[in-house]
């Protein structure tokens, strides 16, 4: 029999307790150990492939031989900011992913506060599955079934057209560059499937959010004589806006990054996805493909500094 | 003179649990009025209802003798001190305290002349700047009366707000409490658990069970005089004797309660002198509390009675389990007690 030292319970030394005696004196090994798998990870495919993604935005294309000249220069961000093709590809991009963003944000919220304040738990499982069950149909299913639904003899013209909306959907379609002939092809249809894609992103850091807010803190504002309007904007809508923010954050990167929805559905005009796809396929220029990769993460930047502004960070 | 607060057959039901159960009280205008009971027992219910969070089920709310029953807590004349602060994380301790006002539509520059003074009268003038989070649970609380108490309520409704404080912390608190509550001559209503503080600070207590009040009395009156068994035990944890026990020593047909520092160890053989009452029983654990001992001896029914006797009077012979004793207590002691109701 094995006698315990005093003091101990430690009788048979087997090789995992020894391990973990030997990871309980360093705990700073220990966490190094947990940490390589994720590290690697993170270190080689994101970071790395990032940093070769904005080394190539510095490399130029030779228009002749069309070859990859490898040397640094500014060249392909001059020819970005300095095409208005360019230009217009880039604003086009950037006012459908605020305005989606907004728009997603606006339908979200109510959904999210009713599930986080008043929906019981069976209710609350239902709309959380509602939220998500869409997420676990192929991407592309979704888009090309938009594509019918919207299309001139769809679902949804025929719908508005039994609700007696058509004179509504013509004036719309009418309404200059946002307009078109059907609503498959125009910039209307196009935001409609973006926003529905991206909604569950909204909603869920909203909800999350929403969840966090203690009930008493509205009852306290209640009691101090605040009206419920008074109470939404002074307690609901400051707690709640790092979810806002976190949710529009997808939102906005999502539609921003996208190459398949404004190629199957809405008018034919360029968004940066469909750009860099174009230059690194087709066109073999991947140092404009890489400086237009570029774009989307400057105006996440920024995007988050102005958000940052706000204060959507500050309750974190 | 009007009531600040009037319960007339007040009920409310959870599902199926009726939170509270026909409850009638009036609170007099100035009066520091606690409800004491077990967790459960509706005492935070009521308050509520007085607040506006809950809603009646049938019966009516009155506040200055007008009924409230339909009226939203942001139009009621009282606030609330919560039991977890419910501080807004957003705002700074400034803009907490004055939230009341803004929300009113008072200038700003009012606001803050109010909000410092009534920051000063908590003494947390220097904190004004600070976050909820980075203050200490003291302090917190303080914020939370100050802001309370800045819409000049005329009831303040307090939900177990010493609950999260330390025993030091709590026993100050409970004199500031006090002190405001004299100086500002408001009516303040105060749940809690704790039949120590009900006592030590109220004008009249409440004690709930079961969504009832059972009895409604001054600290004094509910100490001495208990009702019924189960506000006896529940307030000073008195001894109480079943009926049975109370007709073969006392030949009452009827519970009696007697409080343990009302009790005597004597030896097994020793007298009972005149006007006392003395039941043999052997002692069965003790534990020691600094200033009293306090003993349990049970009896040949096998009942269990406390005794607490101070600690330098307490014998070495009267703590050791197993020894045969008598319990002696004064006739005079004796309370006698309704039957609990169903």
């Amino acid at each position: 029999m094995n006698a315990a030292a005093p003091g101990t319970t430690h009788e048979a030394g087997g090789w995992s307790r020894a391990l973990s005696s030997f990871f309980y004196r360093r705990p700073n090994q220990y966490i190094l150990l947990l940490l390589i798998p994720p590290l690697l990870w993170f270190g080689t495919v994101y970071l790395g492939s990032l940093f070769s993604l904005l080394l190539q935005s510095f490399y130029s294309i030779n228009d002749f031989t069309a070859e990859v000249v490898r040397e640094p220069t500014l060249a392909t961000y001059k020819q970005l900011v300095t095409q208005p093709a360019h230009i217009d590809i880039v604003v086009r991009t950037a006012t459908m992913a605020i305005a989606v963003t907004i728009a997603c944000a606006i339908i979200a919220f109510p959904l999210a506060y009713y599930m986080a304040r008043y929906a019981t738990t069976r209710m609350k499982t239902f709309l959380y599955v509602a939220v998500l069950l869409p997420m676990w149909t192929s991407y592309l299913v979704k888009v090309y079934a938009w594509r019918l639904i919207l299309a001139k003899q769809g679902i949804l013209t025929w719908f508005l057209d039994a609700l007696g909306l058509t004179p509504a959907l013509d004036a719309a379609l009418n309404t200059p560059v946002i307009g078109g002939p059907t609503l498959s092809s125009s910039y209307i249809g196009m935001f409609i499937v973006f926003v529905y894609m991206w909604l569950p992103y909204m909603i869920l850091p909203i909800h999350a959010a929403l969840e966090r807010v203690p009930r008493s803190l509205l009852q306290a504002s209640a009691d101090l004589g605040a009206r419920p309007g008074q109470t939404f904007r002074n307690v609901v809508l400051p707690l709640a806006f790092p979810g806002v923010a976190a949710g529009s954050v997808f939102t906005f990167s999502l539609t921003l990054g996208d190459y398949i929805i404004p190629g199957v559905v809405g008018a034919p005009g360029y968004f940066i996805g469909m750009m860099v796809y174009q230059q690194q396929g087709t066109a073999g220029n991947i140092p404009l493909a890489a400086a237009f990769s570029v774009v989307p993460i400057v105006l996440i930047a920024i995007y988050l500094s102005i958000v940052k502004r706000f204060g959507a960070f500050d309750a974190l | 003179m009007t009531a600040a607060i009037e319960f007339r057959n007040v009920t409310r039901n959870f599902g199926s649990v009726r939170a509270v159960d026909d409850v009638c009280v009036e609170v007099a205008a100035g009066e520091f009025f606690s409800m004491l009971g077990p967790s459960g027992s509706g005492k935070t219910t009521c308050l509520r209802l007085i607040a506006g969070f809950e809603r009646p089920l049938s019966g009516q709310i009155l506040l200055d003798g007008v009924d409230v029953s339909d009226v939203p807590p942001y139009d009621r004349n009282v606030n609330t001190v919560f039991q977890d602060y419910a501080l807004f994380p957003h705002m700074s301790v400034v803009q907490n305290v004055e939230y009341g006002l803004k929300v009113r539509g008072v200038a700003a520059d009012e606001r803050h002349r109010r909000a410092s003074e009534m920051l000063a009268l908590v003494k947390l003038g220097e904190f004004g700047e600070r976050r909820p989070g980075q203050l200490s649970g003291g302090q917190r609380q303080r914020v939370a009366l100050a802001r309370a108490l800045i819409n000049q309520p005329k009831v303040l409704l307090l939900d177990e707000p010493l609950g999260a404080l330390d025993l030091k912390l709590r026993e100050a608190m409970q004199i500031e409490l006090k002190a405001l509550q004299r100086e500002l001559g408001i009516t303040f209503v105060f749940v809690t658990h704790d039949q120590g503080e009900a006592l030590s600070m109220s004008d009249r207590v409440a004690v709930f069970d079961r969504g009832r009040i059972v009895q409604i009395d001054t600290p004094r009156g509910l100490y001495g005089r208990p009702r019924s068994p189960f506000v006896a035990q529940f307030v000073g944890g008195a001894n109480v004797l079943t009926s049975k026990l109370a007709a073969a020593l006392l030949g009452v047909a009827r519970p009696v309660a007697v409080r343990p520092e009302q009790m005597r160890i004597l030896s097994a053989s020793a007298a009972t002198e005149p006007g006392w009452v003395a039941c043999a029983g052997t002692i069965a654990d003790s534990q020691y509390h600094g200033a009293t001992l306090r003993v349990q001896v049970r009896t040949p029914d096998g009942e269990l009675l406390t005794v607490a006797q101070a600690e330098a009077g307490a014998s070495a012979a009267a703590s050791r389990t197993g020894t045969a004793v008598q319990v002696a207590w004064p006739r005079a002691s004796v309370v006698e007690l309704e039957a609990d109701h169903a």
